[in-house]
């Protein structure tokens, strides 16, 4: 019972979806599916908040190396939601101003937006600007010309390389008419195109294919990752 | 030389990367610009529809992609509010209906100030459910969004009265960092309703898994900061901010193409370098491994 009942609800919801894409008579089905999707993606968000509060506890009480970062953590999340919850700071809305808590917890003067605005923002802008160094010693360190395949991709990360910036112009640009295919930024397009989009095609069939399979176990409960221990036919 | 190279700290790699970045932003560098089809057929599919039209935009990134989405969100706004368009923005990211907020505060609010929220322009916001979110909206919209940003019914905001679902959108803008983003919409949207218009805006990395929906599915697409900076050069021609010159925030796609040139360049030496060590060495140790 305890692992029917899921695999049943698993397989009617899935089953709808597929019906709904096909009738329309059945869309309002799936729009219901979606609501209670929706209903248990937000009891998801409190587990999840729970397991993270746990997780970090259990690292700080057992004083496991890195435990600071815990403290961290778990000080950075409880601070957030609390003046997200109580909407701290917030400057109430025009309709009702005599009511702070009408305010949105968004806007830049209350506290939530300001952290969004001033930490959040940059901190996550950073973390993405960094991978610039990484892949900059990535490129000195790794990236050698070792046989046909290495030399292939190096000379097409060349191509893209200088092909998307203005050095394209600097370089080519001058190419008289006859020769017009051969300027860079011309070349790129012609690699995205008759290289990259036909591979990039047959992987995606590839994997729609896989999908199509993956989800017909699924449906018919043969397969099920969603109750845990990595699914298969047990 | 080859042994400084082969024992060279990544920390001078560092240095040398923050400094290609740095330079040319500092110098306030920039480069012509050349315009390329997709960028063409992105601005023409705005360009294209007649005032007044109803054009959806969905903020689908969040503040990491910003560097290379945002100058284009910039650009689609100014460019969409300039030929007189209504403006639905909403997000399936979370963090994407702070952009929006962010972008219509810098680009709508100073520059098109007779734009009303409610009459001209309305924020869906972000709706939890990722692609689930436009499979509802391409049946009802006010299913999807039975109340807008800030709390009004959906029936309440003049904008909305007589929307019933997708449909109704002359063009869908689809700014993307993932998923869920560009792929969703072509696989929701367009495959519900196949006449209806997309457009996308996207990073670089995941490019490439969108040309084989362009030109087809996808009607106009700028990928990264190059995308960005050539879609800036066509709204800046023929949209200039009201003294004539360009709104500053319509180069930043054009000012960012600068530390990328550099960036990439110093990438090329790198790579040749880092070769270069890597066959003198492995001769010198065949040699050595002979003798």
């Amino acid at each position: 019972m305890k692992r029917s009942i899921p695999i049943l609800i698993a397989s009617l919801s899935g089953m709808v979806l597929v019906l709904a894409f096909f009738s329309p008579r059945t869309e309002s089905w799936s729009e219901a599916v979606v609501d209670w999707f929706n209903v248990l993606a937000a009891i998801a968000f409190i587990l999840g908040a729970g397991s993270l509060l746990k997780v970090q506890l259990v690292k700080i009480s057992s004083r496991s190396p890195g435990w600071a970062y815990a403290a961290i953590t778990l000080a950075a999340f409880l601070f957030t939601l609390l003046v997200g919850l109580f909407k701290v700071g917030t400057v109430p809305s025009d309709k009702f101003p005599t009511h702070v808590w009408t305010g949105d917890y968004e806007a830049p003067q209350a506290t939530f937006g300001w952290i969004y605005l001033y930490v959040m923002s940059p901190l996550t802008a950073t973390m993405f600007a960094m991978l610039a160094f990484y892949v900059a010693s990535a490129a000195f360190r790794a990236f050698r010309a070792k046989n046909l395949a290495a030399i292939l991709l190096l000379s097409a990360a060349f191509l893209v390389l200088l092909g998307r910036t203005a050095a394209a112009g600097f370089l080519t640009g001058w190419f008289p008419e006859p020769l017009e295919a051969l300027k860079l930024d011309n070349l790129v397009d012609t690699m995205l195109v008759y290289v990259g989009t036909p591979g990039s095609r047959a992987i995606v069939i590839g994997i729609a294919l896989g999908v199509a399979a993956t989800s017909l176990r699924v449906l018919l409960g043969l397969e099920r990752p969603y109750l845990g221990g990595g699914g298969g036919n047990g | 030389m080859i042994r400084f190279l082969q024992n060279l700290d990544r920390r001078w790699i560092f240095l040398a990367m923050g400094l290609a970045v740095a330079v040319p932003i500092l110098l306030q560098l920039r480069f012509p610009e050349s315009v390329g089809s997709k960028a063409r057929d992105t601005f023409a599919a705005i360009e294209s529809l007649p005032e007044g039209s109803k054009v959806l935009l969905s903020f689908d990134y969040d503040p990491a992609s910003e560097g290379e989405l945002q100058p284009m969100a910039n650009a689609f706004v100014h460019h969409a509010a300039s030929r007189g368009h209504k403006l639905y923005f909403m997000a399936l990211w979370p963090l994407g209906s702070q952009k929006v907020k962010e972008t219509v505060d810098a680009i709508l609010k100073p520059h098109h100030p007779s734009y009303v929220e409610g009459r001209d322009y309305v924020l869906l916001g972000f709706k939890a459910g990722n692609e689930g979110v436009i499979k509802v909206a391409t049946t009802s919209l006010p299913q999807a969004y039975p109340t807008v940003d800030g709390g009004s019914q959906f029936g309440e905001v003049p904008m909305l009265a007589g929307i019933s679902n997708l449909s109704a959108m002359d063009l869908v803008v689809s700014v993307s960092a993932g998923y869920p983003g560009t792929k969703e919409w072509v696989q929701y949207f367009v495959s519900a309703f196949p006449g209806e218009r997309l457009v996308s805006g996207t990073t670089g990395v995941q490019a490439v898994n969108f040309y084989p929906y362009y030109p087809k599915q996808i009607v106009g697409m700028l990928s990264a900061i190059k995308g960005a900076a050539e879609y800036e050069v066509l709204v800046n021609e023929k949209y200039p901010g009201g003294d004539g010159k360009p709104i500053p925030l319509l180069l930043e796609g054009q000012r960012r193409m600068g530390p990328q040139l550099t960036a990439h360049l110093l990438m090329i030496v790198l790579i040749l370098l880092g070769n270069l060590v890597y066959f003198v060495t492995r001769g010198s140790d065949a040699r050595g491994g002979r003798r």
